[in-house]
């Protein structure tokens, strides 16, 4: 069953290529049947690849296919092949099913306008993209998926490209993680120049036996990895292109700009695992970004009023949680998260998509309000994915999830109390954004009448992951509450478990509580300020400090205006300068000057005798000067 | 196939259009069967030149294959000798695949002498050949300044704007920095007594050669200078915007596609095949060189008004990387840097092809002349960021293979000449984007933009060749590296002859 494995990928890119060359002369029926099918077919074969999987291992844990060889130069031999091990198949699993849900969900979220089908194959070869990425054997071919999945964010973000505002964020996304890309791309020249091979895990063995820990090589190109994964994964400082990405259509930002392709970096981190593990000084820097995205987004979050920018400024901070686990050491639960994350986020688009179209596009909050009744659907998806996302303690998902990663922080070795009490307040401030959210949109008086309600295509997808969200952590309970570790247990056979310190003061079950504290006062405080009493949030933000803060965290800490003014101002204005090429100006010099010889000399040629006897008179006293005082 | 075409088979690829072109000139001026011949005459040459890379034998002991040397004058010492290895035979199969796509998308383009037209590209054809045949330096020089007249014909006749100036521009570059190549060849001939490559590559290394160690560097540089012209390096670029703006589509495809690859051909073969010594004492400001032209000529590309002139300097951008995967002396560097030249040849003529169709429509190439044109024009603006994606290194496209090799290349020579190449990656996908964004994107301002008719049948099909290219070139860059290879290991066993007598000593 495993040798089915090229076909994960290989479906949903033939069907990439039916719809990009035949597509826009099928009907929409055909286009939807066609592109929804290929990725239930590669849910399926996922499915039961992991089915085979777990009733027989292969040896080792892990299953490689090669296709055939891409490259070969000079002992650089990169192969179109495939690598599957628990980590490639929870991920490979995860994101062929949501990304089904979301397939089924855009058939008829995108019925209404053009590009039906351009739409789809966009869709179906990010699929097939973010799959090769994920089963990647080697880091080029990952880098290949990697930039594929660059590419159909790009498309997608600029799907509706008459608005040219559009194509600005389109581009904006590319090449703000084309910054990190180069770092990514240099760090391979770096690993293939010193340890000759990009294959994975060979690359992994060799770091291991030739740089000791905290070696200079190895700091440097985790590093570099490090840059490639921060910019495809939105983190400080390059977070600024996905609030902009959310241009694009909702079930793109449900899919690739939450579920799947923003975690792409932490998925990375985690393959190169080992490389990391040599190197504490970068490891530490993936804990410190991670941290810090996780409050400065959060803290943007909740200022924004429109409903996919919070959603998107949650996402930056979610991953950040990722990162956080990541850098102290807790590989697997950044896995975990990154699985619960995909549901309730893919949920929590997916619902506000339903809100949007219901209210003719609209996206601000503030002008929501009172759509309990109307839209059961999308509220009932509000409140558990965003009770998931806030992690409401025992029966959502996210807390599993968020715990785990919360006491990691703590009781790693490389973890600290710091960490730990700023994943603390990042689940305070998570669970105020989206309760605020929650409360505008559905709650108070009704603005905008409901003109759109959902059908069953949009329908399933929503109770499918609300169902997910809530038991989706039941895979791996704590030792506190009963101690289920099934997921980290099939993962510990590709990552390495936490090592954690000696026991201190904090137990798990008691973090927890704690966590389970900044939940509640979250809640409280949204309940306080956007549903018991409005204008007390009023008064906080119209003062002069609270005006302040506000504007500050909404244009998410002034870092888009930094880099306008510190890098593409500059640039372009240099460029504007030199739009004339001054190199071109230094030849126009040379053959105006011959020019002006020319004239000058000519001018001499006048035909005037008297011109001529004086030259020649002229000539005659220097030439006999120079003879006469040499 | 039988070895009696083998060896006839140079002088055939390299002849066929010439004989077209006489031909052509005897024939009626009925333009319509003007353009058919023409258009059969480069068919026939790509279908023959095929026959190198199917018979070309990747294991070969000697250099060079397929080769004919026959006595052509006696005093001075001239032979006819042709050959081909692994990189010169793929820039030729370039050559010939690009100009009936040039045929082809010159079919309505061009008003007025029309038959000139066509004699002047085929002519142009041959020439180019003849530069990637040659062994005899002689005939080298011979084939490398008989592609001037034809392409200055080309863009001062058929071109538009400032067309005479153009012409001039590109004329009097290239012929003076040539003429130091020319003296360079005449010291080795007086020297030899031979304009053979091959019996001078031999005579230099096994240092029988007078006065060579002394000359040497202003040979290096003698050499450098015409090439450098051609590719062309910063700052001797400045020539390659104007001859681009205003040359004829076919004009610009076969300027970018392949004689600028002439340059960097001749650096490979003659600089490091002649002067290894010489070239790795002067690699450092040559790569510097081409870092600057690198990013100065994405700089520059990204705030043209011109489309024609984004792409030119997008070229200056992209050889810059040939230049420096040539000048890393490692072997994953001038793979790359060979399958560059083969890579952007295919998606710049492609670029240009695309501009051209654009300007049959409009008669410009200003950017703020069009926008929004994705409504109006949806298969060609799909072509468009097809090639686009092409040019800007995606990988599993063509541009990705070849940049990679080099800068990785680069990065083992160097780690900074990897790193400040790389930044090269992420300018070209500012300019090429920011233009396709200009273009294609928004509503249509311009109200005679909403009737251009899409792609017409004849113009899909020189495209499509171009974009499959593209495409298979990125999939399996095996074909291509196999035989790239040998010819590149080649040439490097000089550097570690080289490196192995300095250790000896």
């Amino acid at each position: 069953m495993l040798e089915l494995l090229f076909l994960v990928p290989v479906v949903p890119f033939a069907s990439f290529l039916w719809l990009a060359t035949a597509g826009s002369r099928t009907s929409r029926k055909a286009v939807a049947v066609v592109g929804v099918g290929s990725i239930a077919i590669c849910t399926v074969i996922s499915l039961l690849i992991t089915w085979s999987y777990l009733a027989s291992p292969p040896d080792g844990g892990a299953f490689t296919q090669v296709l055939w060889t891409w490259i070969s130069v000079d002992g650089f031999t990169p192969q179109i092949a495939f690598y599957l091990d628990a980590l490639s198949l929870i991920m490979m699993l995860v994101v062929s099913f949501v990304s089904f849900v979301i397939h089924l969900y855009s058939a008829e979220f995108m019925l209404e306008g053009e590009g039906y089908s351009r739409f789809f194959a966009y869709m179906n070869l990010f699929v097939a993209s973010m799959i090769t990425l994920l089963l990647a054997n080697n880091l080029l071919l990952l880098y290949l998926g990697w930039e594929g999945v660059g590419l159909c964010s790009y498309l997608l973000i600029g799907f509706w490209y008459q608005d040219s505002a559009n194509g600005r964020a389109a581009q904006k996304a590319f090449i703000v993680t084309r910054v990190g890309d180069t770092a990514f791309a240099i760090g391979l020249f770096l690993l293939f120049t010193h340890l000759g091979t990009l294959d994975i895990q060979a690359l992994m063995q060799r770091a291991a036996q030739q740089w000791p820990v905290g070696s200079t090589l190895a700091i440097v190109a985790s590093a570099l990895l490090l840059g490639g994964a921060v910019g495809k994964s939105a983190q400080l400082p390059l977070q600024t292109w996905l609030p902009d990405a959310m241009a694009g259509p909702t079930p793109t930002s449900a899919l690739i700009h939450a579920a799947t392709m923003v975690t792409a970096g932490v998925y990375l981190i985690a393959r190169t695992h080992v490389l990391f593990s040599l190197a504490p000084p970068t490891q530490f820097a993936v804990a410190v970004v991670g941290a810090a995205t996780v409050l400065l987004a959060g803290c943007s979050a909740l200022v924004q009023h429109d409903i996919k920018r919070i959603l998107a400024y949650s996402t930056v901070s979610q991953i950040g949680y990722m990162f956080l686990a990541l850098g102290v050491g807790a590989w697997t639960a950044a896995i975990f998260h990154f699985m619960t994350h995909a549901f309730f986020k893919a949920l929590l688009f997916l619902v506000a998509g339903v809100v949007i179209q219901a209210l003719h596009d609209e996206h601000d909050i503030f002008r929501m309000g009172g759509l309990r009744k109307d839209l059961p659907y999308a509220f009932w998806g509000f409140v558990i994915g965003g009770s998931a996302l806030a992690g409401l303690p025992l029966i959502t998902a996210g807390f599993y999830s968020k715990d785990l990663i919360l006491w990691s922080a703590f009781s790693s070795t490389q973890g600290s109390t710091a960490l730990w009490i700023a994943g603390l307040i990042g689940v305070l401030l998570t669970s105020l954004y989206i309760y605020r959210l929650i409360f505008l949109t559905f709650y108070g008086k009704k603005q905008i009448e409901v003109a759109h309600r959902p059908g069953w295509r949009i329908k399933i997808p929503i109770v499918t992951l609300s169902v997910l969200s809530l038991v989706g952590g039941f895979v791996n309970i704590p030792k506190a509450l009963g101690n289920v570790p099934a997921f980290t247990d099939l993962l510990h056979s590709a990552l390495p478990a936490v090592i954690e310190r000696q026991a201190s003061m904090i137990t798990e079950g008691l973090s927890e509580g704690i966590a389970a504290i900044a939940f509640a006062l979250g809640l409280g405080f949204a309940y306080l300020f956007f549903l018991h009493k409005r204008t007390l949030a009023d008064i906080l933000a119209s003062n002069a400090i609270g005006r302040l803060i506000h504007r500050f965290w909404f244009a998410d800490w002034g870092m888009d205006w930094l880099y306008d003014r510190l890098f593409i101002r500059p640039i372009i204005w240099f460029a504007q300068v030199d739009r004339n090429d001054f190199m071109d100006a230094f030849y126009a010099g040379v053959a105006g000057l011959n020019e002006f010889s020319w004239r000058a000399l000519r001018e001499t040629e006048s035909g005037r005798l008297r011109w001529y006897a004086a030259g020649i008179t002229a000539g005659t006293v220097v030439f006999l000067a120079i003879v006469l005082w040499t | 196939m039988s070895s009696g075409l083998d060896s006839s088979i140079l002088t055939l690829v390299t002849f066929i259009p010439l004989a077209g072109a006489l031909i052509l000139a005897m024939l009626p001026r009925r333009d319509k069967e003007i353009r058919v011949f023409a258009l059969v005459v480069s068919l026939v040459d790509f279908i023959v030149s095929l026959h190198l890379p199917a018979h070309f034998e990747r294991a070969a002991s000697g250099v060079f294959q397929f080769e004919v040397n026959i006595p052509w004058i006696s005093s001075p010492n001239i032979h006819y000798h042709l050959g081909v290895d692994g990189v010169s035979m793929w820039l030729i199969v370039l050559t010939t695949f690009l100009t009936p796509l040039c045929v082809l998308i010159s079919w309505n383009s061009i008003h007025g002498r029309v038959k000139e037209f066509f004699i002047l590209l085929l002519v142009m054809e041959t020439a180019l050949l003849g530069v990637f045949v040659a062994l005899d330096l002689f005939l080298f020089y011979f084939f490398w300044e008989s592609t001037l007249i034809p392409m200055a014909l080309l863009i001062g006749m058929y071109g538009h704007g400032r067309k005479i100036y153009a012409a001039v521009k590109f004329f009097l570059y290239t012929m003076i920095a040539s003429v130091f190549m020319l003296a360079g060849i005449l010291w080795l001939y007086a020297q030899t007594g031979t304009f053979d490559f091959v019996d001078i590559q031999r005579a230099i290394q096994s240092g029988q050669i007078a006065h060579f160690s002394t000359a040497a560097t202003w040979l290096f540089l003698g050499f450098f200078v015409a090439f450098a012209v051609k590719v062309p390096l910063f700052p001797l670029h400045t020539w390659l915007p104007d001859a681009h703006v205003d040359a004829p589509t076919a004009g610009s495809v076969l300027l970018a596609g392949v004689l600028l690859k002439m340059g960097t051909y001749g650096m490979w073969r003659f600089n490091l095949g002649l002067f290894p010594e010489q070239s790795r004492h002067n690699a450092p400001w040559i790569v510097a060189l081409a870092l600057i032209g690198i990013i100065y000529g994405a700089l520059v590309a990204m705030v043209q008004p011109n489309m024609k002139k984004v792409i030119a300097y997008s070229s200056i951008s992209h050889l810059g990387f040939v230049v420096l995967g040539i000048f890393s002396f490692t072997q994953a560097g001038l793979d790359g840097a060979v399958f560059v030249m083969l890579a952007h040849g295919v998606s710049t003529g492609g670029l240009f092809m695309l501009a051209g169709i654009l300007y049959e429509r409009r008669h410009t190439y200003e950017i703020s002349e069009f926008g929004g044109l994705a409504t109006p024009m949806p298969v060609y603006s799909t072509f468009f960021l097809f090639i686009v994606l092409a040019s800007v290194g995606l990988p599993l496209l063509n541009g990705f293979v070849g940049e990679f090799l080099v800068l990785s290349g680069a990065f083992q020579a160097h780690a900074l000449y990897g790193i400040l190449g790389a930044t090269g990656v992420i300018w070209s996908a500012g300019y090429l984007l920011w233009m396709y964004q200009r273009v294609f994107f928004g509503k249509v301002k311009h109200d005679v933009n909403n009737a251009l008719p899409d792609l017409s049948l004849r113009e899909r099909t020189a495209l499509l060749p171009a974009a499959i290219m593209a495409l298979v070139m990125g999939v399996a860059p095996l074909l291509w590296l196999n035989s790239i290879d040998p010819a590149v290991h080649n040439s490097l066993a000089l550097f570690t002859q080289m490196a192995s007598k300095v250790v000896g000593q």
